[in-house]
């Protein structure tokens, strides 16, 4: 089945005020890049965004912040963008801070039809407020729920025609679970392909999960903490 | 007293043969770089990567290959690379031998409090919650004051807490402690300091048998 779509600006076509859109990446690395430039200039506005991180103050998500077009952040890590601390401390963005195991599992949930599931990570915390406690194997565990969204957004190294989808290295992070929990999941590709070219033994994410595929362009792949050792 | 070298390098004498370790952002990253003659371990990253490397040289970086603290990082041979909820499958799952963390706060029952101050700084938990939740052997990372004296380790967790009841040994400037009923239990000192000088700084229960080795590096 063909899910190639011309363009970004087709990719992104249906995304509408207070949707709620799930963004692969983690911290910079394997976030859609084009998508979420596109949607700045549409200015679509009241979007509640799950993402691990939040992007840093001109790059990512930091550039829909800036822009105040999100109403809450759904994350388990925020720091390295002021803008987003200032949003969230004067309480005009939303925050839903999660663990980042549970952020991942209740995304593959979503897409995997696991409505709810106990886990023992934020048992006792502020996380694990209001929340049923189990105990399993003498150890107490929380209630925690599926993540869904209208749209999930993923970036991958390549792609077919048909949706299937190779990360490249650790690139891969939340895309897969993300890319299974959208309603309508967009992929933007470095490289689009014709089915066959790519080895199905090596597909990360089945084309099943995928609704609109696109190559993007002018990747800029910040890189957010270069690290280096001498020779 | 040690300094984060210091406490980097004492941690890594708990590293065990054959063992897989997460080690955190800061004070716990540098461990890797102190792995004691003759053992192999392997470092995951809760990002998705197990066999983590070091750092890779100056012109090599790769924005597609970072750790966990989004440094670029390179991969050993036999390295693996996989999703996130697989990472945390594996946390959970118990398949990680040790986890080494930092921490604002650790409470003499092993409470830890290391993602928010209420008001001012809020960046997150990450993957801190899985982790604490779910390792069997979790050590901490720390210095034993703040920056105006004040002991960071406590009877209780003044800020929000991370985990309950999940630190099993500290290393800080000053000492090695284990977490036990009784509270703290001192086991070495760092060179140069007094047992009277780690009782100063300890807020919490401490429990102190016998003579205190001195830690050798």
């Amino acid at each position: 089945m063909n899910k190639v779509v011309a363009n970004v600006s087709d990719a992104i076509r249906g995304i509408e005020d207070n949707m709620t859109l799930m963004l692969g990446g983690f911290g910079l690395c394997g976030i859609p890049e084009n998508c979420i430039a596109e949607m700045v200039k549409t200015e679509v506005t009241g979007l509640t965004c799950i993402s691990n991180n939040a992007g840093v103050d001109d790059f990512g998500l930091g550039l829909l912040l800036q822009n105040h077009q999100i109403k809450k952040m759904i994350a388990s890590y925020v720091g390295e963008n002021e803008e987003f601390e200032r949003q969230m401390l004067s309480g005009e963005l939303e925050v839903d801070l999660i663990p980042q195991g549970s952020l991942a599992e209740r995304c593959r949930a979503g897409g995997a039809g696991i409505p709810t599931f106990f886990t023992p990570a934020g048992y006792g915390t502020e996380v694990g407020e209001g929340k049923e406690v189990r105990e399993y194997n003498g150890k107490p565990h929380i209630l925690e729920s599926a993540l869904l969204a209208d749209f999930a957004i993923v970036k991958a190294w390549k792609g077919d025609t048909e949706g299937n989808l190779i990360y490249k290295g650790t690139a891969q992070n939340f895309n897969h679970v993300m890319a299974m929990a959208g309603s309508i999941t967009i992929a933007e590709v470095e490289e689009l392909v014709q089915p066959g070219e790519l080895d199905p033994n090596f597909i990360h994410t089945p084309g099943i999960f995928v609704q609109r595929i696109f190559q993007g362009e002018n990747y800029e792949k910040r890189i957010e903490q270069r690290t280096v050792r001498e020779r | 007293m040690l300094d984060k070298i210091g406490i980097a390098k004492r941690i890594a004498q708990e590293l065990r043969d054959g063992w897989y370790v997460n080690l955190g952002i800061g004070i716990p990253t540098l461990v890797a770089n102190y792995i004691p003659d003759g053992i192999e371990v392997e470092f995951q990253s809760e990002n998705g990567i197990l066999g983590m490397g070091p750092f890779p040289y100056d012109g090599e970086e790769d924005a597609d290959m970072i750790n966990a603290g989004k440094q670029t990082v390179t991969l050993q041979p036999g390295a693996a690379i996989f999703d996130s909820s697989t990472s945390f499958a594996m946390i959970r799952g118990q398949h990680v031998q040790l986890t080494v963390l930092g921490a604002m706060e650790v409470s003499d029952q092993g409470d830890i409090a290391n993602w928010k101050i209420p008001g001012k700084m809020v960046k997150g938990m990450g993957g801190a919650m899985d982790l604490v939740a779910s390792a069997e052997n979790i050590i901490v990372a720390m210095m034993h004051a703040n920056r105006v004296g004040e002991s960071k380790l406590l009877a209780e967790c003044s800020l929000p807490i991370t985990g309950v009841k999940c630190v099993k040994k500290i290393v800080s400037n000053l000492a090695v402690l284990d977490v036990t009923p009784e509270g703290f239990k001192l086991l070495e000192r760092a060179p140069g300091v007094s047992v009277d000088e780690i009782k100063n700084a300890t807020a919490g229960r401490l429990v102190i048998e016998g003579d205190v080795p001195e830690m050798v590096l």
